[in-house]
């Protein structure tokens, strides 16, 4: 199984990714360049946290035009497996690849923490093969992460079970003390229709390495893995 | 060239009469305007640190773990075993930040990494040191928010974590604020790139942002008081964009890797003209620049485009003929790279603007170790030393209430959590933070692919530095060392970011000088050579009733290393039952303890009890403390006292303590007093018998109690639970920055 993790020129979680995906979790990774027209014979893409090209004006409004967007909407239609992480999801959004939208945090400011994820039920890569764990603690960093979709939308991803994971505290709790941003429902992380895509705000990524006292995150991308694997990808 | 300049000129420039008969006799004629601007700021002491050199020339710089020494590069560099090597350094933007918070911070942070990664190091991580006047007023939350959000709008979009650093208010930083930005950044030894230009024939090339107007004179006005009229000078303030200095970034470690580079410096303060000097003058060479090369935002004259401080710029020399092979890797970056002139032999530099020679100067004539001026200025013990020092605790009264003076001073700006600021930092990209989950003393970034992890740290307790000079830098380089062995590392080498009022007030002088000799014998003892930094003078406001200098602030960052990263220290309580140890000598002493100062608002008395030869062997024990593995957590005992200390203990795993103080001593000397050279540690109460033996002929140790449930008990006075208590802690800047 090959990741390839999509580089902007303003990501900077983008070494995070290839290393949590190669020397944690010992996959073959590859980086795409945003410049690429061709996204070679890679099995799953990354599309990690960052500024993408700077994110002045909003976040991922201009990576939505960039060439190797254009090849990771073909990815996608044709059923690929894409998660966006952090910029990623916002990049993700922009480009209509997954419904709502991003907004300014709710205290206005940028906040890194650990926060905690609940996974909402079994039915993606993510959420189905993570034991009896469904609590995880997995890193914030963002000033734009308070999820919102107009009333339509959100009733829609309801109904179609598209919500993957909510913050909530350290029990489970899923309520407004629980709420880091704002998000409509707690919403952390969600995926399209088909299942394919997936964004989230949490970065899994950093919290794989043991050095740095948390595993959560490895739990989620190699539960991940180990599915897609079953799923003969 | 256009016509001469007379001493009024040069006085409304901000240059001494003597220094334009200086510059005569260097051209052997009358600058003109443009050349007389170049001195103008290359001789600023922003530029020629002309009124300290004398002073930090004094300070050791060698040691065998030293690749490059002070002042040789943009940054020291310190080898660190495994092949690599560590550059870092620290550096104020606190002018810039007095007048517009967000960009003078931001900007602060973009220059300090440029520095780093200018040397070929990857920048891998930041801290930060502040300083804000009284936090109820309205201007100080004002620079607060400002600055927070300059710091981490840069640093997030720049992609380095925010790991570490210190807040600290008091009333003589109102009007002055003092942002100083740490990095560190790791590259392979041997990989350095130097800020050197060589080669007669060799192409000078500009890299990165167009240059514009924003920034002209940012070198002068830092080195001239804040007034009143201050404000006048935002012009002089720059403006930061992350995003070009992430490209320039990676277009720089792309190209560290070539071979097509002679040299390369960031431009900084004063722009073009400082880089081409201080490159031509270190390759014994010249250049002749050809100004109207250079890209611009807008129209701008000759003198302008030489001194913009636009941000995110670099000056590079390239080989000859290589030229094609460097430009591919800007162009992958999307940066713009104009070839703007060669260098030459001599050591003139020749400035051109359409074909028309507008400056011609000697380029070893501007810079520090050359022609710049250099000054030995007077000093003059101040009277308030002397009367600092009459100070008797038994002139205070012990208090009535011993719990509420617990309860508020945890509250107090200085001591409650600086959360509200460090969580808009990201302190977890790039996936090094150890502290993140587990706090230690200092802040730990692992060196992924070895065993090691390197600890770094900002302090000064600014407070004791005022009340003496001499000790109270000491102290500050001492801390930070502390900080680092009490996480498990060892010292390395410190950059120090020396921050005074005017130096030519010789009671402000008085304390620098102090500060210098401090920290002179506080690094020799600590063999922490010192790799460099910067000095910010001017640091005080001028109103109608006469200048009021900021507490002197000589902050020092730190790093040192782990050599074993399972053996890194954290600073939390493990257990409910662990035995707790203070680790030093008790005093019952108060002075210039927060306790002191901002609770009971005495601002008069000495630095506290300090010695270095204790300092010294309680970092022996407590090294080989964790080194066999005989304890579960340290944290050293600074601001706000042994509670605090404790308090802070607790807070990660919400556990509490029952301890027993020493009646010996005056109960608020015993839990709030500052004095030095302590730490606080738990064992598991089976070590007990081992600990103490290990403890003899060590320092002295008292047995405090043990770590309860988190009930807060002292001397059987229940202090509260440690929900409650770390409410207090985690919240209370916030709640007053927000009601």
């Amino acid at each position: 199984m090959k990741f390839g993790v999509v580089v902007f020129p303003g990501s900077n979680c983008d070494e995070d990714a290839v290393y949590a995906l190669r020397n944690i979790l010992n996959q073959e990774v590859v980086k795409l360049w945003h410049k690429d027209t061709n996204i070679k014979d890679v099995d799953f893409i990354i599309i990690p946290g960052g500024f993408s090209y700077g994110d002045y004006l909003r976040s991922g409004a201009i990576a939505k035009f960039s060439p190797i967007m254009n090849e990771v909407k073909k990815f996608a239609a044709d059923g690929g497996f894409v998660l966006g992480i952090c910029n990623g999801f916002q990049i993700l959004c922009e480009a209509n690849l997954l419904p709502g939208t991003l907004t300014r945090n709710i205290n206005h400011n940028f906040i890194c923490k650990n926060v905690f994820i609940k996974s909402q039920h079994n039915l993606t890569i993510f959420t189905e093969n993570t034991g009896d764990k469904n609590i995880f603690k997995i890193p914030i960093a963002h000033a734009e992460g308070r999820y919102f979709a107009d009333e339509k939308t959100l009733q829609s991803i309801i109904d179609n079970k598209q919500i993957i994971f909510k913050y909530c505290s350290k029990d489970g709790e899923i309520n407004k003390l629980s709420n880091p941003n704002g998000s409509l429902k707690n919403i952390a992380g969600i995926c399209n229709i088909k299942r394919n895509v997936f964004g989230m705000m949490p970065h899994p990524e950093r919290a794989c390495d043991v050095n740095l006292n948390n595993t959560d995150g490895k739990t989620v991308l190699s539960g991940a893995i180990e599915m897609f694997k079953n799923m003969g990808k | 060239m256009k016509s001469p300049t007379n001493y009024n000129d040069a006085e409304s420039l901000g240059l001494l009469r003597e220094e334009f008969d200086k510059i005569c006799q260097i051209l052997n004629r009358k600058p003109n305007f443009t050349e007389l601007s170049i001195y103008s700021v290359m001789w600023s002491e922003h530029c020629s640190y002309k009124n300290s050199i004398l002073w930090l020339k004094k300070l050791p710089k060698k040691g065998s773990q030293m690749l490059v020494e002070a002042g040789e590069e943009n940054a020291g560099l310190v080898d660190i075993g495994d092949g690599l090597a560590c550059a870092f350094k620290i550096e104020s933007h606190n002018h810039p930040s007095a007048l517009e918070p967000y960009q003078g911070a931001a900007t602060g942070v973009g220059g300090i990494n440029r520095d780093i990664f200018t040397m070929g190091a990857r920048p891998i991580a930041q801290l930060n040191s502040l300083r804000f006047g009284e936090l109820k007023n309205n201007r100080t939350q004002w620079l607060l928010k400002g600055v927070v959000r300059g710091i981490g709008d840069y640093g997030n979009s720049f992609g380095i974590p925010t790991v570490g650093g210190e807040t600290f208010f008091d009333k003589s930083y109102n009007a002055n604020p003092l942002v100083n930005a740490f990095s560190a950044g790791i590259m392979k030894k041997g990989d350095m790139i130097s800020a050197v230009a060589k080669g007669a024939g060799n192409p000078v090339f500009i890299v990165g942002s167009s240059t514009g107007k924003d920034g002209i004179n940012g070198a002068a006005f830092a080195s001239k008081d804040l007034t009143e009229d201050s404000m006048n000078d935002i012009p002089s303030v720059q403006v930061g964009d992350p995003f070009q200095e992430k490209l320039l970034l990676e277009a720089t470690m792309e190209l560290s890797k070539t071979n097509t580079l002679v040299g390369m410096q960031d431009m900084g303060a004063a722009g073009i003209i400082c880089s081409t000097s201080e490159m031509s003058s270190s390759g014994n060479c010249g250049m002749k620049i050809n100004l109207e090369k250079v890209p611009t935002r807008q129209n701008m004259l000759p003198h302008e485009i030489l001194l913009s401080e636009s941000q995110e710029r670099m000056l590079l020399v390239i080989k000859k003929g290589k030229e094609s092979s460097a430009l591919k890797i800007f162009k992958k970056w999307d940066l713009n790279c104009e070839k703007i002139g060669e260098v030459t032999d001599g050591d003139m530099l020749e400035f051109y603007f359409n074909n028309e020679l507008i400056a011609s100067v000697p380029s070893k004539s501007l810079v520090l170790g050359g022609g710049a001026p250099v000054y030995q200025r007077e000093y003059k013990e101040p009277e308030y030393y002397k009367e600092y020092k009459n100070f008797r605790i038994s002139k205070i009264l012990p208090p009535e209430n011993i719990i509420q003076v617990a309860n508020e001073i945890i509250k107090l700006p200085n001591i409650a959590s600086k959360k509200w600021i460090y969580q808009q930092y990201d302190s977890m990209v790039g996936t090094v933070n150890m502290g993140t989950n587990l706090p230690s003393d200092a802040s730990i970034v692992n060196l992924k692919d070895t065993n090691k992890a390197l600890a770094m740290t900002v302090d000064c307790n600014a407070r004791y530095v005022h009340a003496d000079p001499e000790i109270g830098c000491a102290i500050a380089v001492c801390e930070a060392a502390r900080n680092i062995i009490c996480s498990g590392g060892k010292p390395l080498a410190i950059t120090n970011c020396l921050n005074f009022g005017n130096p030519y007030d010789p009671e402000v002088y008085w304390q620098f000088v102090k500060s210098i000799e401090g920290m002179k014998f506080a690094c020799e003892k600590l063999n922490t050579p010192v790799t460099g930094g910067n000095v910010s003078f001017y640091n005080q406001t001028v109103t109608k009733d006469g200048a009021e200098p900021c507490f002197p602030t000589p902050t020092i960052g730190m790093i040192g290393l782990v050599h074993d990263k399972e053996k890194t220290m954290t600073l939390n309580f493990k257990n409910k039952g662990d035995l707790i140890y203070l680790i030093g000598d008790c005093y019952d002493d108060i002075s210039s303890s927060e306790y002191l100062a901002n609770y009971l608002n005495i601002d008069s008395s000495p630095a506290p009890f300090f010695d270095i030869e204790s300092e010294l062997l309680l970092h022996k024990t407590i090294s080989s403390l964790i080194e066999s593995g005989q304890i579960n957590s340290a944290h050293d005992v600074s601001d706000g006292g042994l509670y605090v200390a404790l308090i802070e203990s607790c807070i990660a795993n919400n556990l509490g303590f029952d301890i027993f103080t020493n009646h010996d001593f005056r109960l608020d000397a015993y839990l709030f007093g500052e004095s030095q050279s302590r730490v606080v540690v738990s064992i598991d109460p089976k070590k007990k018998k081992i600990f103490e033996n290990f403890l003899k002929n060590k320092s002295n140790y008292t047995f405090l109690g043990e770590v309860s449930n988190g009930k807060i008990v002292i001397d059987d006075m229940d202090f509260g639970n440690i929900e409650v208590v770390k409410q207090d802690y985690l919240n209370s800047i916030e709640n007053i920055l927000e009601s």
